[in-house]
């Protein structure tokens, strides 16, 4: 597509830079393609057309955190030693010198106080991966609560699930290597978790851990886990998501000119690789000044981890903490029974809920286009307000995950808050039942209701903020149209289909489970539809924007009329 | 299967008539940097600022890692020392000045113009369908795998077979349980010399009298510092070995009215009335929801609380749960006096310590 660039800044060249670099850099150029045939990859993709909106950057903070962690994560490998030999800590940290430890426990505060840079980029490190999982969750909320995952991009939100899985994990296995009392709980736990699983706990705990618990071959272990196993996963599996983002192309928000058949935005390059680029420049320096002014898992703190000591307020990073509130709220459920126990007080909270979370998780594209019947590919974006019930859904699983990781500060609550950790679990025991139930509804009727507003906006106008007072004394406030551009995006949304009846269903003939399965889903369709605001059609609004243009005349003519004849002024 | 386009009997159509007309692509609105030079040259300085200053701040970096040292002053601010301070805000200073620059530059000379690419379907035209189900047929077809089941059943069984090696291989990563989580280090005394019980950390015996009513010890067995004594091996109580010991063996001792404890039953059934020594009552300190050790005293009521996960137990009514995720009373330890009139255990206790797990037993106190 050729691009008018007559006035664009001269400093940029009129012409697109050509191969002007000279014949060294064509040269080059005609090497590699000999060889690679980049040319014909290239001529596609070089301009690729990228969309823009802010909330396309959230997966851009988890791409390049990532990259600042793998570049922190590779530098850390240089000193830390992944083993539980246990040695004299010998370093420049004075409180624990002569203090006996585990090599991995010593050679994290020899990173820490004998490392120059070493403890800035641990700290970046642990910041780096906070920021990759929250990044990686805004980013999914954004994609689920915008439509983004609906077809073609089912498999894309599964490996980004996928994704989300494996960052938890690195995450686990990347903060229990420094082998300090805190991490060390982590680990109990663990064993714990694994002794809990019906008939091989036991078993496993001995596998992982080289026998008794602790042993000496779990810091090791999960090291090849963290720098090797998942990290390799991870980069296969962010390769698999940029390769199907670019072969789907992005999605976009609807607007004047933005349809389902095209995209709308900048060429990869220069524009979107310059500002992708500079933003990875952005989260690097931010994670940077954040390693360098925010202390995060001061290990020296806690020093060696000793299976006979505990310190209060004991709790996994962040993204740990809503099956850890689980755990706490859960009742003293154990069944002891022909000599053998079953621990659903751990089995539950632990290795039920969240393997569940996520396949409901991965699950939801497939069910809601299975309720709606729609398997139409999407690539315009939707407002949340106008997918109510999805909005909801989301809505009342995200409550479900912050009441259980508010469950996982219950100590620190009662602390802070001087109230009984007894009534405070109690609560949330209901709670987390009830919470994401109230948050449903209201989601779903907030939506409806900002649904209404948008209406009432194409219909009626907006509020120019202009009151006036007619001659009777009543005061009303002066509407004026929508601009075009403004009123098409809100219009530019599909009209939510019409469930089958069951009539319908009887008269085309199905029978037995079709039948029965046809049923459940038109019945769940009209529940999921119910009592959504569809856009107006032309006739509704060339009847309205008719009636808009009469009372606003009558509107003028009373004020013509009325005391406000003057203008303000004069009062 | 509906096509991408069909129009579906509950999915409605794509191209629907708008109510409103798309008004198309807004006209392109000329920056002022695109039609003034002297804003231009303005930006480009900007752009040009912003790098020189990223620069500066890698020159500060480098001096701060050459004249800071790390573990000199790491008392300073916040425990992180100035060297992790200083190089940690010019390093990002540094990165943030590229990146703002960058997007600077982006923002405002280079083409703003919006382009528009034409979409396709994500699926396959059906000529490139066609032909690659006729080349997948044909190379099936081709191999004879269909044709030949000897081979495709023998070939099938080989490599499902070498699933076990996978697997095997995997058997030496760690030993069976057997019954070492029965057993802890407390059942290693002998008759001349009962396993004292000794204070976590400073290794003396305590004799019953130390113990005021509502005092609370963190104990460990003598073994693990004297293992002479029990005729054990020095090495059997060192490194790994010594974590793992602590991580069964550690115990509690609580002081409290003899009046208010309320013996419970062992495991053979019996009244555990001689377990404790004039209300000195002992239990294990690892709790039995996930293995956290237990240290938090509720002097008033003989309720000890885990910090992990809140469970409670009441150390005067042999160890139950009266609150929190735990399924199990935490295991009592029967004590009595040596000759010198130190704290020992009678024997070990009689049931695993720790987490639950599925081949355990249960009994009623």
């Amino acid at each position: 597509m050729s691009v008018d660039v007559s006035k664009v800044a001269t400093t940029n060249g009129t012409t697109p830079a050509t191969a002007k670099g000279g014949k060294a850099a064509g040269a080059i150029a005609n090497w590699a393609d000999e060889r690679l045939g980049l040319g014909t990859a290239m001529k596609k993709n070089i301009r690729k057309v990228f969309p823009d909106h802010w909330s396309f950057m959230l997966g851009e903070i988890a791409l390049w955190s990532f990259v600042v962690v793998l570049l922190t994560g590779v530098f850390l490998t240089l000193w830390f030693d992944p083993s539980m030999t246990e040695i004299q800590y010998d370093g420049a940290y004075d409180p624990l010198r002569g203090v006996h430890m585990s090599s991995a426990y010593a050679s994290s505060l020899d990173i820490s106080f004998d490392v120059r840079g070493g403890l800035l980029m641990r700290q970046m490190h642990h910041w780096g991966a906070m920021i990759f999982i929250a990044s990686m969750m805004i980013h999914m909320l954004r994609v689920y609560l915008t439509g983004a995952f609906r077809k073609p991009r089912e498999l894309n939100w599964i490996i980004g699930c996928l994704l989300l899985l494996l960052g938890t994990i690195e995450g686990f296995t990347g903060y229990s290597l420094p082998d300090d009392l805190l991490s060390g709980t982590g680990v109990r736990a663990a064993d714990g978790f694994m002794k809990a699983s019906p008939v091989v706990g036991s078993y496993m705990s001995f596998f992982l851990f080289g026998g008794e618990f602790p042993g000496d071959a779990i810091i090791p272990r999960f090291y090849a886990m963290h720098i090797l196993l998942i990290p390799g996963l991870l980069l296969a599996l962010v390769a698999a998501h940029m390769l199907l983002l670019v072969y789907h192309k992005h999605t976009q928000w609807p607007g004047p000119g933005r349809t389902e058949q095209n995209v709308v935005g900048y060429p990869m390059l220069p524009v979107y690789a310059a500002k992708a680029g500079g933003f990875f420049f952005i989260v690097f320096g931010t994670i940077a000044v954040m390693g360098g002014l925010f202390s995060i898992n001061a290990v020296w703190k806690y020093g060696p981890y000793d299976p006979s000591k505990v310190t209060a307020g004991s709790q996994p990073d962040w993204y740990m903490g809503w099956p850890d509130g689980l755990l706490r709220i859960i009742p003293a459920w154990e069944t002891h029974i022909w000599g053998i126990t079953l621990s659903w007080n751990v089995m539950i909270p632990i290795l039920v809920m969240p393997p569940l979370m996520l396949m409901i998780l991965m699950a939801l594209p497939f069910i809601e286009s299975w309720i709606t019947g729609d398997k139409r590919e999407h690539h315009l974006l939707q407002r949340p307000r106008n997918a109510p019930t999805r909005t909801a859904i989301m809505v009342a699983l995200m409550t479900f995950y912050g009441l259980s990781w508010a469950a996982g500060g219950n100590d620190i609550i009662a602390i802070k808050l001087h109230l009984s950790i007894n009534q405070i679990t109690y609560f949330m025991r209901g709670a987390v039942f009830i919470g994401p139930v109230i948050a449903f509804i209201i989601t779903r009727r907030w939506c409806i209701s900002l649904q209404r507003h948008d209406e009432g906006k194409l219909l009626h106008g907006y509020e120019t903020g202009v009151l006036v007072r007619s001659p009777e004394g009543g005061y009303a406030e002066k509407h004026l149209p929508l601009p075009q551009g403004q009123a098409y995006t809100l219009t530019a949304r599909d009209d939510d289909p019409t469930p089958e009846t069951v009539e319908e269903i009887d008269a085309s003939g199905a029978t037995g489970r079709t039948a029965r399965l046809r049923k459940l889903r038109a019945k769940l369709a009209t529940v999921f539809f119910a009592d959504n605001v569809q856009k107006p059609t032309a006739e509704e609004l060339h009847d309205a924007q008719h009636h808009a243009e009469h009372e606003l005349h009558e509107l003028e003519s009373q004020i013509a009329a009325g005391p406000n004849r003057h203008g303000p002024a004069d009062h | 299967m509906t096509d991408a386009h069909n129009n579906d009997a509950h999915g409605g159509e794509l191209a629907v008539v708008e109510p409103i007309p798309d008004p198309g692509l807004p006209e392109h609105q000329w920056r002022p940097t695109d039609v003034d030079p002297a804003q231009e040259k303005r930006a480009e300085r900007q752009v040009a600022a912003l790098f020189g200053l990223s620069a500066l701040a890698t020159i500060a970096f480098l001096v701060s890692y050459f004249t800071l040292d790390v573990g000199d002053d790491w008392t300073l601010i916040g425990n992180m020392g100035a060297s992790t301070l200083a190089l940690g805000f010019f390093l990002g200073l540094a990165l943030m000045l590229i990146g703002v620059g960058i997007i600077h530059w982006a923002r405002k000379l280079m083409a703003d113009h919006e382009m528009v690419e034409l979409r396709h379907p994500a699926k396959s035209s059906e000529e490139d369908r066609e032909v690659a189900v006729q080349a997948i047929n044909d190379g099936i077809a081709e191999s004879g795998i269909g044709r030949r089941p000897l081979i495709r059943n023998s070939l099938l069984g080989a490599v499902g077979l070498l699933g076990l090696p996978a697997v095997v291989l995997l058997r030496d990563l760690g030993p069976l349980p057997g019954k070492k989580l029965y057993h802890t280090i407390w059942g290693s005394g002998t008759a001349n010399a009962p396993m004292r019980i000794v204070r976590d950390g400073i290794w003396t015996p305590i004799l019953a009298s130390d113990l005021e009513i509502g005092d609370l010890v963190n104990c460990q067995p003598d073994a693990l510092h004297n293992p002479e004594r029990y005729d054990i091996d020095p090495t059997e109580v060192e490194g790994v070995n010594l974590q793992i010991h602590k991580s069964k063996a550690s115990l509690i001792l609580l002081r409290m009215n003899p009046g208010d404890i309320k013996p419970g039953k062992d495991a053979k059934g019996e009244s555990r009335e001689n377990w404790t020594v004039n209300g000195i009552v002992a239990y294990s300190k690892i709790c039995t929801h996930v293995g956290c050790p237990i240290s938090l005293n509720e002097r008033t009521t003989h309720h000890l609380l885990c910090p992990c996960h809140q469970s409670t137990f009441d150390l005067a009514d042999s160890g139950k749960v009266v609150f929190g995720p735990a399924g199990r009373p935490l295991p009592q330890l029967p004590i009595a006096v040596d000759d010198e009139g130190y704290l020992v255990a009678q024997s070990d206790f009689d049931e695993p310590v720790g987490p639950s797990f599925w081949e355990r037993d249960y009994y009623e106190r």
